[in-house]
């Protein structure tokens, strides 16, 4: 159990480019920390660097007040399950578990007792004797978290450990992550591209982007109030639809009409974020609406999508193709909604819901 | 279609083989009737046999072909694996200059260094002895097994050694542990092909030797005489010649079945 601070740590390669710039994250004992962003914004780079797998550049990294920088991997005591699993090949599951504690020098009878253990709390005790090519790929996710947990480390470190599994079992896992954590209360730091799983694992998330942390928080924080367009537009889904909006005296003038707002303090351009799930096609007291045409209609069973194309002027006499000239709108509508597609709609909103954001900088003005 | 390849595949064979079958029947020959031409001998006789065996010259030959063979395929593996495993994962100064390097004695006409490497082994007091030998073998014997092996090691993923590294390995235990049980396939098939190098060789054991001191198997053959001056000892050389491909046979048959594919099967994804 641990606590894992990173003080200002950066990345920077021999050719000049910067991975990762000035990370200050402190990950409390017993925490469960979420790397999220898309590819190539340095997470698994930083996740690397709290390893040991890749050198600290500068900046320092301690752990348990203990400063790492220096320290070989294996000195830092903390496990780490790969992407593809890495589980080794001509081990059976048993040796596998067992190869940490065995590199340990610990005694053949406590390492038994060990690996039973794990195994049995990841219900691997049939599969000991077999060999990693014999499994499935949730079975072998389910070997290198056993091979993690095994020697009872100061942290664990993940790095996308779902994202080889198909969807159903990718849920199934997720869930079953949480609940380990939770039991064995480590450390955790975890990354992921995906933003659901994200919002449902992390006791906080770390969004980057481009090598930068965009934002900190728990993931409810992150939703309600996202600190920049980057964050507005990476968290939820569908997305938060992003409209660029003239401030006049009467409000904000989008092409979904005019979002009433006071214009005092906000930029003569900035740009409107609504979620679609702040929509309904019930009317609200004090709200905006708009109407235009349903253009796609999704079922989902529990939710419908309702998407809006509007013409943006610039583009398209001939009504646009397929791919949407012109800006889309998505609503996330209740099941019971009246909707049809190729008929038009009215959509309301709370104006109080609206988030604004500067243009240039990105920044959330109402948050 | 199916047999058109089929009879190409039997012509191939029979292309290859036939010189063997060939030796292996003149190695049975009695002496007069080797020159009747026919590819099944009409005399039967075991004597070529008994006669290279009671040839001291010839077994020591053997002897000194397995020892030879055996040290300079050993040492050639030990520096190869250590070498093609830096080539396949570090980066290194002068990296490309290694490779470059290995590749260049590996082109290098042999017969070029066999007049200054006879006065060098000469001074040296290298000449004659194995260590004369398995020096210019380990030489050639090293841009082969680097090669074939860093083929193999780049086959290996890299995450297993950054597992085995998290694990607790230190670099050498996650290259003994880890690494190497991986590539077993690979070093086999590549200290079979060092070996055969070694064994094959003619031109360094001939010019190198001077003796049966350190003369190997296909340079003792070529001192090989008749009963008496006016015989040709073709017969013993068929027999040299094919109990010469009997270790090598040993080699690959003992070997064949650490030699399978898909031992990394079930690392990682897939």
């Amino acid at each position: 159990m641990a606590e894992i601070v990173l003080d200002g740590v950066s990345k920077r390669y021999p050719d000049g480019t910067t991975a990762v710039h000035d990370i200050n994250l402190t990950i409390a004992d017993r925490e469960f920390v979420i790397l999220v962003g898309p590819s190539g914004c340095g997470k698994s780079t930083t996740l690397n660097m709290i390893a040991g797998l890749e050198e600290i550049s500068s900046g320092e990294l301690r752990i348990d007040g203990e400063r790492v920088n220096e320290r070989a991997p294996r000195d830092r005591d903390i496990a780490m399950v790969f992407q593809s699993y890495a589980l080794y090949p001509h081990m059976t599951v048993r040796e596998n578990m067992a190869f940490p504690l065995t590199l340990a020098k610990l005694p053949k009878p406590e390492v038994a007792a060990k690996v039973g253990h794990a195994a049995q709390l990841l219900d691997l005790t049939a599969l000991l004797d077999r060999k990693p090519a014999n499994l499935s790929g949730g079975q072998r996710q389910r070997v290198a978290m056993g091979r993690a947990i095994v020697r009872d480390p100061k942290a664990f470190l993940m790095d996308e450990p779902l994202s080889n599994l198909d969807a159903k079992l990718r849920v199934q896992m997720r869930t079953s992550i949480a609940r380990l954590q939770k039991r064995l209360g480590t450390t955790t730091v975890y990354v992921t591209h995906d933003q659901t799983e994200a919002m449902t694992l992390g006791d906080r998330i770390v969004i980057m982007y481009s090598g930068v942390v965009q934002q900190v928080g728990p993931p409810e924080e992150l939703y309600d109030r996202p600190a920049n367009l980057f964050v507005a537009g990476f968290i939820g889904s569908p997305s938060m639809n992003l409209l660029p909006a003239q401030v006049r005296d009467d409000g904000l003038h989008t092409i979904i009409g005019v979002i009433p707002h006071r214009s005092r303090g906000l930029p003569p351009e900035v740009v409107a974020g609504i979620r679609p799930e702040a929509f309904q096609d019930t009317r609200i007291r004090g709200g905006a609406s708009f109407t235009d045409t349903v253009d796609i209609l999704e079922s989902m069973g529990a939710e419908k999508i309702a998407y809006f194309t509007f013409e943006t002027g610039e583009t398209g006499e001939s009504g646009g193709t397929a791919f949407g000239d012109g800006a889309q709108v998505v609503a996330r509508l209740d099941p019971k909604s009246r909707a049809r597609e190729g008929e038009p709609a009215t959509l309301w909103y709370d104006p109080a819901a609206v988030h604004i954001f500067d243009p240039d900088s990105g920044v959330n003005l109402t948050a | 279609m199916k047999l058109r390849w089929g009879f190409i595949d039997v012509l191939v064979i029979l292309y290859a083989l036939i010189p063997v079958l060939w030796i292996v029947s003149l190695s049975f020959k009695d002496p007069s009737t080797i020159t009747d031409g026919s590819l099944l001998p009409t005399k039967w006789t075991l004597s070529n046999y008994a006669g290279i065996f009671r040839n001291d010259d010839f077994l020591r030959g053997l002897v000194n072909s397995i020892g030879i063979g055996l040290i300079s395929t050993f040492v050639a593996m030990v520096f190869g694996t250590m070498a093609a495993y830096a080539i396949a994962r570090l980066a290194f100064p002068g990296k490309r200059l290694l490779i470059g390097f290995s590749l260049l004695i590996a082109m290098f006409p042999q017969i070029s260094l066999v007049t200054p490497l006879f006065q060098i082994e000469r001074s040296l007091g290298l000449f004659d002895t194995w260590p004369g030998l398995i020096l210019p073998y380990i030489t050639f014997a090293l841009p082969l097994t680097i090669y074939t092996l860093s083929a193999f090691f780049k086959e290996i993923p890299a995450e297993l050694e950054r597992a085995a590294k998290m694990d607790g390995a230190t670099p050498f235990q996650a290259f003994w542990k880890v690494i190497v049980p991986l590539a077993v396939p690979g070093m086999v098939t590549t200290a079979i092909l060092a070996f055969i190098f070694c064994w094959n060789d003619f031109l360094f054991a001939i010019s190198l030797t001077s003796t049966s001191a350190a003369r190997t198997a296909p340079a003792t053959i070529s001192f090989f005489t008749g009963s008496s001056q006016f015989e040709d000892p073709t017969g013993s050389i068929a027999a040299a010649a094919v109990v010469i491909t009997i270790p090598i046979v040993i080699f690959v048959l003992f070997f064949q079945r650490r030699i399978v594919a898909g031992l990394t099967a079930g690392a990682v994804k897939g």
